[in-house]
């Protein structure tokens, strides 16, 4: 993996490891996902080798049921359609398995997500025809934010990536709050979870604003309030994390090593 | 408009061409073009000869430019990019398209931007003859706003609201396989993407090969393009190098990570097109 933050220091493990470990933990055994390259898709084949292992992983290259033994690079490496259970079309993924909402989870990354989840990977700054960053773009991204069951999103958390909001709506998450999905039409329920390096942010029932419920070991409500773009709620009482198990830590190690 | 796949030259066979002369018969300049791959089986040696063929004024379609259309941008070759993903897999940005968007070099940049469900819908409705194809997608989404062949429709039977892409219809696929014949019929598997969409959508097609076989034995999910739908078939052996072909060759990972560094800063990138591009006139 490229961009590791963090330092092993006291604690035996990096934070980009502890946030990936908790989102690999949100991953039920039998459940079926939609998996995004990158962080995604470390934490999606973490949760397969760890507790998960009827988990079925779905890529937008047309691989599904993938079992990789070691980290993909890409959403279409060889390793993923060697051991996958079915490999398909591209307009078959997206027409047949995603649009009618077959799939349970997606499993998103963003450049930058806003209070009430909305995603952006298209630009940041300037304007649309000449942006300060041209991001890559939308990929597969619109339509399983609309369409999985549910969406959980992992993503460094800094000032930079959780903004007041967005530059420009990629993926939709609950819009401007409570209301906006159902008059969209989007039929899956949205994002659950934002999973960072400082915890999980959950949306808050009555408004849809992310709200951080959970915070990872050693990390204060400060440095929460200092790396959030809005002034983010703490939850009272947050839920504690367990920091990452030696089976996780060996598992998610052992992917990286081989890649 | 569908003006019927494959209408070259009054044939209906495949002919089996060298790559030079394969490119130098289907792409012109000011075409649009649509070379795809979903990862696997990329076309790069023919994005290469087109390059070296100095084509200009084109309008590529791929759903994720990948590194192909990254060096055909920072070329020179393209005036317009219709597209649903323009990173590095895994690595990063695409420099040369950022350059091109961001600062307009080489030269100015026009894009069409979809999702990848909405690319791949326009050329299932290209394929099908159709002008437009519909979908659950986009809904609010900012790429409505920019992106003038999204557009709503309702369904004539429910009145659910749905979103129409229109149909894609290019002048050229390119695509690499695994396998043709002597007649020119293509066979691929793996991961096969969009590429059968996109050879029947488009007026003529050039398909790279990494073996050309006495007859195709056949495969358990493997696409096969009757030679009628094909115009060129090349034997071009790797020819989806640094993409890669299942049962031939694998991906190679370490191009796409060194490629950050070569594609960032534009001598760099010059002086690799000048040695890996340009001086393989040639072969």
């Amino acid at each position: 993996m490229t961009g590791m933050t963090g330092m092993t220091g006291m604690t035996g493990y990096t934070a980009d490891e502890m946030m990936t470990v908790a989102a690999a933990r949100a991953l039920k055994d039998g459940m079926t996902c939609f998996v995004g390259i990158g962080l995604p898709s470390a934490a999606a084949n973490l949760a397969r080798a760890a507790h998960a292992p009827n988990l079925v992983l779905i890529y937008e290259s047309g691989t599904i049921g993938a079992k990789p033994d070691r980290l993909p690079l890409s959403i279409g490496d060889g390793i993923l359609a060697d051991t996958a259970d079915a490999v398909i079309s591209v307009p078959e993924i997206f027409n047949y398995w995603l649009q009618p909402g077959r799939i349970d989870v997606g499993f998103l990354g963003a450049a930058q997500i806003d209070r009430y989840g909305n995603i952006n990977t298209t630009v940041i700054g300037g304007d649309y025809a000449s942006p300060k960053v041209r991001l890559p773009g939308a990929g597969g991204a619109p339509e399983i934010a609309a369409s999985c069951r549910e969406v959980i999103v992992i993503v460094r958390q800094s000032r930079r990536t959780l903004v007041e909001k967005v530059d420009f709506v990629t993926s939709v998450g609950y819009g401007d709050g409570p209301g906006t999905r159902e008059r969209l039409g989007l039929r899956g329920s949205g994002p659950k979870q934002i999973i960072t390096d400082l915890g999980v942010l959950t949306p808050d029932p009555e408004t849809c604003e992310f709200t951080m419920t959970a915070i990872f070991p050693g990390v204060t409500g400060e440095t929460v309030r200092d790396r959030t773009g809005w002034e983010v709620r703490i939850a009272a009482e947050p839920e504690t994390v367990d920091p990452p198990s030696a089976a996780e830590l060996q598992a998610l190690r052992g992917f990286q090593a081989t890649r | 408009m569908y003006r019927g796949a494959n209408a070259h030259d009054g044939s209906h066979m495949a002919e089996i061409v060298s790559l030079a002369e394969a490119i130098s018969r289907a792409v012109r300049d000011g075409d649009t073009v649509a070379m795809e791959g979903f990862t696997h089986l990329i076309p790069f040696a023919a994005g290469h000869e087109v390059i070296r063929q100095g084509r200009r004024d084109l309008t590529l379609i791929r759903m994720t430019p990948d590194l192909i259309y990254d060096q055909l941008i920072g070329a020179g070759c393209v005036r317009k990019l219709i597209f649903s993903w323009g990173g590095n897999p895994g690595v990063g940005s695409l420099h040369r398209f950022r350059d091109a968007v961001e600062h307009g070099w080489p030269r100015p940049l026009e894009i069409e931007e979809h999702s990848h469900a909405g690319m791949a819908n326009r050329y299932v409705a290209g394929a099908s003859g159709l002008p437009f194809a519909v979908l659950r997608g986009y809904a609010g989404t900012g790429l409505v706003e920019e992106t003038d062949t999204i557009k709503p429709v309702t369904c004539p039977f429910t009145g659910e609201a749905l979103m129409a892409v229109r149909a894609l219809n290019p002048d050229v696929a390119i695509v690499h396989a695994q396998q043709a014949d002597r007649h020119g019929n293509v066979q691929m598997w793996g991961i096969t993407g969009v590429q059968k969409e996109a050879v029947l959508s488009s007026e003529r097609a050039v398909v790279t090969v990494e073996e050309i076989v006495d007859s195709l034995a056949p495969r358990p999910g493997a696409i096969v393009l009757p030679a009628w739908t094909v115009s060129y078939v090349a034997h071009v052996p790797n020819g989806a190098h640094p993409s890669y072909a299942a049962g031939y060759t694998d991906r190679d990972n370490d191009y796409y990570v060194a490629w950050d560094a070569i594609a960032r800063d534009r001598d760099t990138f010059g002086a690799w097109l000048a040695e890996h591009v340009l001086a393989g006139a040639a072969a």
